[in-house]
Order: C-alpha cells, then sequence, then structure tokens
C-alpha cells in the first residue's frame, strides 16, 4: 500500500475520531440548553427569554407572583430552591407530584423532617396547582402558614417541608 | 406588549427521548472501528482485511440489540453513554484484533505456551457476553431504588469478592484473580459497582450525621472522632488488600471511590483532605515493607535502569512507544508496540493507541473517557433521589478512578497497577462488568429524564387519599 494512501488514511481517521468527539459534544450542548419557544400566535421572537434547564438555578425571584406580564399566568415548572435537593426542577405537565421520604415519590426529600409521604401537588379541573398534605407529621407550610386544606399555589409562593422549599415557577 | 406576545410561552422541552440522536451516534460509533479495521489491514497486508465484513456485522449487530434494549426498556435514557462505550468497545477490537498479527507477539506466545490463539474472536465473544448482561440490567433492574434495600448485603457481597482472591495463587504478582475450572475471573471488576451500591445506599441514611457534627479548624470542619469510623474501616480495608492482594489498583480504587462519594454526599472538603492524607500514610507505610510494591514504584522510577531493563521492560517499552508515537501518531497498525511483550493488549493497550495515534489520538481516547464520567456526573445532577444522585456518581468515579489509574500507570505517572483499561483492554470480567455499570447509569438516567406519569383524572385521584 503506498505512503501517500496511509497517510491519509491515517490522518483521516484521527479526524473522524475528532469528530465523533465534537458530535458528543454538540448533543450535550442541545442537553444544557433545552428550551423551546411556542409560538401560538402569528408573530415570532417577542419575547425570547431563554431558560436553562434543570441547571443551577438562581435564587427564588419572589416578585414573579402574580403573573403581571403574561395574561397566562400558568407555572411549567416546579423549583426545590432550599434544602439538600436545590436545583432540582421538574416539569409540570398536568401530573400529580408526590413529595416526601417514600422512595417511589416524585420527589424524594431527604430531610429529617419530612414524613414518607408528606404532600403532594396537583392540578384541579381550571389547571389550578393545588398543595395538599398528606397527614405528615411536621406539616406543610405555605408561606407561613400551615396547610389543613388542600390549598391552590400562587406562583412563586415558597411551599416548605422541614428543611426544603419548593416553589412553581413559570 | 401586544396581545401577541402573551401567546408566547417558554417551557422546558418536554422530554425527547432522543433516541434517534442515539441511533445516529451509535452508526457513527460503529463506523468508526470498522474504518480502523480497514485501516489496519490496509497498512499491514496492503489489502483489506478478509474478515471485515463479518467484524463490522458483528459489532454493529450488538450495537443494534443494545440500542433496541435501550429503546424498549429505558426509553429517556441519555443518549450518548452507549454510543461512547460501544466506540470504545469497537476500538479495543480492532486495536486487540492488530497486536493479533504481530509476528512478535505470535512468536513470544508460541515459545512461551506453545501455542498461539488470537484473542480478537474470544473479546468479541465477550464483548456479546458484556451486552447481553447489559440488556439483562435494564430489563430486570426496573427501578435503581431496588438497589437500595440491598445496602448491606451488597457490603457483605463486595467484601466476599474482595477477599476471595487472597485464597487463589498470585498471577504475575498480584493476586487479583480467582479461577474456578477453565474461566478465570476478576472479582475486582465486578466489586466496584457493588461497593458503589453499598457506599450510597449507607451514605444516603448516614450523611447527616457525618456532615453537621463536626467542629470548624482552620477553615476545615473537623469531624467527631466517632464519625471517624467508617472511614478508618474502609481504609484499614484498602490496605488489606494492598498488603495481602499487593494489589494497589484495587485499593487506591476502592478508597479512592469512599473518599469521593463521602465528598458528594456531605459537601465538606476536610474528607478529602482527610483521604489524601491517610491514603499517602497508607501507601508510604505499606511501601516501605511489602517487596511487590515496592519493585513497582522502582519500576516506576526507573524505567530506563539496567536492573529494571532486565527483569521486565515494559514500563520502559510502553513509554518508548508513546514518544515515537509523536503527535499524530504512526498510524494504524505501523506502530511498534508489540515490543511490550506481556500484557500488550489488556493493561498496555493504550500505549498502542499512544504510537499509533499519536497525542491526538490519545487526547480523543482520554475524551471519551471523560464524557462518559461526564454523563454520569449529569446523572447525578438530574437524578430526583439521593440514592440515584450517589450511585450515579459512585460509579462513574469509580470509572473515572481505574482509567486515571491505567493511564497513569502506563504513561509513568504512577507506579503501575494491574487494572484493565474499561472497555478497550482485553479481558472478560472487565468488559463485562462496564457494560453492566453503564447499563444502570442508562437505567438512572432513564428514571432521571423521564417525564412524571400522565395525569389520572382529579377524580379518580380524590377517592383514592386515605386518610389515617
Amino acid at each position: 500500500m503506498s505512503e501517500l494512501t496511509l497517510t491519509v488514511m491515517r490522518l483521516g481517521f484521527l479526524a473522524v475520531l475528532w469528530l465523533f468527539v465534537i458530535v458528543a459534544v454538540q448533543v450535550i450542548r442541545s442537553d444544557l440548553f433545552g428550551t423551546r419557544v411556542t409560538q401560538r400566535g402569528s408573530r415570532r421572537g417577542a419575547e425570547n427569554r431563554p431558560q436553562q434547564r434543570q441547571s443551577a438555578t438562581p435564587p427564588p425571584q419572589r416578585q414573579q407572583s402574580g403573573g403581571g406580564r403574561q395574561r397566562r399566568g400558568a407555572p411549567t415548572k416546579l423549583v426545590v430552591s432550599e434544602g439538600t435537593l436545590t436545583g432540582t426542577t421538574v416539569a409540570l405537565q398536568g401530573q400529580t407530584i408526590t413529595l416526601g421520604r417514600a422512595h417511589d415519590s416524585t420527589i424524594v426529600l431527604d430531610d429529617d423532617y419530612a414524613s414518607s409521604r408528606h404532600a403532594r401537588i396537583y392540578p384541579d379541573r381550571d389547571g389550578q396547582w393545588i398543595v395538599e398534605d398528606l397527614g405528615s407529621t411536621n406539616g406543610t407550610y405555605l408561606d407561613r402558614a400551615r396547610l389543613t386544606t388542600p390549598t391552590p399555589i400562587p406562583l412563586g409562593a415558597p411551599i416548605r417541608i422541614g428543611k426544603t422549599v419548593i416553589e412553581l415557577r413559570k | 406588549m401586544s396581545v401577541v406576545t402573551n401567546t408566547t410561552t417558554i417551557g422546558a422541552i418536554d422530554a425527547p427521548s432522543r433516541r434517534n440522536t442515539e441511533l445516529a451516534l451509535l452508526v457513527f460509533a460503529v463506523v468508526i472501528p470498522v474504518f480502523a479495521y480497514a485501516n489496519v489491514g490496509l497498512a499491514l497486508d496492503g489489502e483489506l482485511p478478509p474478515g471485515m465484513l463479518g467484524y463490522g456485522l458483528g459489532l454493529g449487530l450488538l450495537a443494534g440489540v443494545a440500542h433496541l434494549a435501550v429503546r424498549r426498556f429505558a426509553r429517556y435514557a441519555d443518549p450518548l453513554l452507549l454510543p461512547l462505550a460501544a466506540l470504545l468497545n469497537g476500538l479495543g477490537l480492532v486495536v486487540i484484533w492488530r497486536l493479533d498479527q504481530s509476528p512478535r507477539l505470535i512468536r513470544r506466545s508460541e515459545i512461551l505456551f506453545d501455542s498461539f490463539s488470537p484473542d480478537a474472536p474470544k473479546q468479541l465473544m465477550y464483548s456479546a457476553i458484556g451486552i447481553a448482561l447489559f440488556v439483562a440490567v435494564l430489563m430486570l433492574l426496573k427501578d435503581h431504588r431496588i438497589l437500595q434495600r440491598y445496602t448491606y448485603i451488597s457490603m457483605a457481597a463486595a467484601l466476599v469478592l474482595l477477599i476471595l482472591p487472597m485464597f487463589f495463587p498470585a498471577v504475575n504478582g498480584a493476586k487479583i484473580w480467582i479461577s474456578l475450572g477453565p474461566f478465570s475471573i476478576q472479582p475486582g471488576e465486578f466489586a466496584k459497582i457493588i461497593i458503589a451500591v453499598f457506599f450510597s445506599g449507607y451514605l444516603m441514611v448516614k450523611r447527616d450525621a457525618l456532615a453537621l457534627a463536626s467542629r470548624r479548624f482552620m477553615g476545615l470542619y473537623l469531624p467527631r472522632g466517632r464519625d471517624l469510623g467508617p472511614i478508618l474501616a474502609v481504609w484499614a480495608m484498602s490496605i488489606l488488600i494492598l498488603v495481602f492482594e499487593t494489589d494497589l489498583g484495587t485499593s487506591l480504587l476502592f478508597f479512592g471511590l469512599f473518599v469521593i462519594m463521602l465528598y458528594v454526599a456531605t459537601e465538606r472538603t476536610s474528607w478529602i483532605v482527610f483521604g489524601l492524607l491517610m491514603s499517602a500514610a497508607g501507601a508510604v507505610g505499606v511501601a516501605s515493607f511489602e517487596p511487590h510494591v515496592q519493585q513497582r514504584v522502582e519500576f516506576w522510577l526507573n524505567p530506563f535502569a539496567d536492573e529494571t531493563w532486565r527483569q521486565s521492560e515494559q514500563i520502559g517499552q510502553a513509554l518508548m512507544s508513546f514518544g515515537s508515537g509523536g503527535t499524530l501518531g504512526t498510524g494504524l497498525g505501523q506502530g511498534n508496540s508489540d515490543l511490550i511483550g506481556f500484557a500488550a493488549n489488556s493493561d498496555f493497550i493504550l500505549s498502542t493507541f499512544g504510537e499509533e495515534l499519536g497525542l491526538a489520538g490519545m487526547m480523543a481516547v482520554l475524551l471519551i473517557y471523560g464524557l462518559i464520567v461526564e454523563r454520569g456526573v449529569r446523572t447525578a445532577l438530574a437524578a430526583r433521589d439521593p440514592f440515584g444522585k450517589l450511585l450515579a456518581v459512585g460509579l462513574s468515579g469509580a470509572f473515572a478512578i481505574q482509567v486515571f489509574v491505567v493511564a497513569g500507570g502506563v504513561m509513568g505517572l504512577i507506579p503501575l497497577t494491574g487494572m484493565t483499561m474499561p472497555f478497550v483492554a482485553y479481558g472478560g470480567s472487565s468488559v463485562l462488568a462496564n457494560w453492566a455499570l453503564i447499563a444502570i447509569l442508562i437505567r438512572i438516567s432513564d428514571t432521571a429524564r423521564r417525564p412524571a406519569p400522565a395525569p389520572a383524572s382529579p377524580d379518580v385521584e380524590m377517592t383514592q387519599v386515605v386518610r389515617p
């Protein structure tokens, strides 16, 4: 086999190997910035605020509550803002989210003050998200008030379970 | 803002499964080794190797089966883990096949054992068994949290696996093998997975005690004396492995894994400081009286000394092969890394990569290992339960330490130990154990990325609430 062919193959192989690495890194990149802008109207790109998905979250933004700018004030994700699971997010897609120490909870709390089945968060028929305490020992707090009945969750209001704080965000 | 603005919603992508990305990358990961195979054949004989079609089909079939298993049993798993592992396995097969063609190694084997049998077909068989194990783990392990139930059983199992080799004769100076009839197994490879399960189950329960009860001293949190118990026990265990099995690699892997997981579980830097001090003290202490370890250190410090060269020219030859590879390498099939002789296709396989692909190829290979570790840590970040987080960190940490120990040993950074490079090196235990490890990582990442099940209607749920 001629020297030239072998040299071309050698360099070609290195190029292909590196191409694979670069493609793999591209896949990671798209994983890090996984946001989607859904356009329901006719014009595009009026408010493209990129959000990082499931990365270290910024400190809680309480002023978001009230839903002033966006009329559709439905939260899209649940964020753990304090406690050992800080930064964990769960996309809200109409499913019930259970919280507690039990291993099959949606969010498994590793918190000495949490019960195995501590609370759940679910949407009612109108799509309003409700938090309900499931008879926990130490209680679930919405802002400062201990929950006694299923209560609607305002956007950005802290739900406190032991040392863990959870809030709904857009 | 206009009305149109209000109709734009920005949300997280609703968990794409990324299976097609995985398939595309997997095809790429099969094509690269086939290319390498053709390259080796052209360089050695001037023609395409006759087994190329069968070999490519075999690799493609294995990758396809693994992909279908992921599609079926772990739909939302990370798309990168499988292609990266498959590529490493394929490249390893090519290089093992390339070393099988070496006249020097064939002659050496005929002189020493009166016969020569190529290792590549055996490695292909091990890969097939490895993929079968991968599929089996995905099928049987529906949820990684099940492993949490076996915390203490896995501790016992890992201890047995680590202690067993002591009762079998040493192979080449290290007691890391157990032989069952015609098969010999390196239990350390499997023990690393089981021990990670134990550490994550244990630390998940105990981490608060280890993290909170401490005094602050000179910027470090000093744990209480009684909380030092576990780390001392693991340290003693790893020292015992070092003394009785004379295996630095397993010992380092075992202790390093515990320190990593302790750090991740408690967020206390002091554990790392303690770990480094203790392992340094242990290594120096053992090296001062254990002749096998002393010899390894001597070989490491003076690889080209006459004395070393007479006993074992492996390390010197490995360093030479890295040197003669240069930046771009000599090209596949055109190096002389077969001069290493013994273990050229297992412990020292990296030096063939280093010589024939050069620094550029070596960096790519190490980056692929790095990407696997990165995906493991990413999985840990995304996992929603503490056990899964710790297990993913532990498994990727074990993988990373193993790569470091082997690559560092072959390149002369640390004393050489008898461990194998995950996926590329020849050896059944290693391939099997690492495919199982990747399967567990894929399982955890599937659970982490999977969207919660579809909502039941609220009416149904209301009737299910049972209050005490």
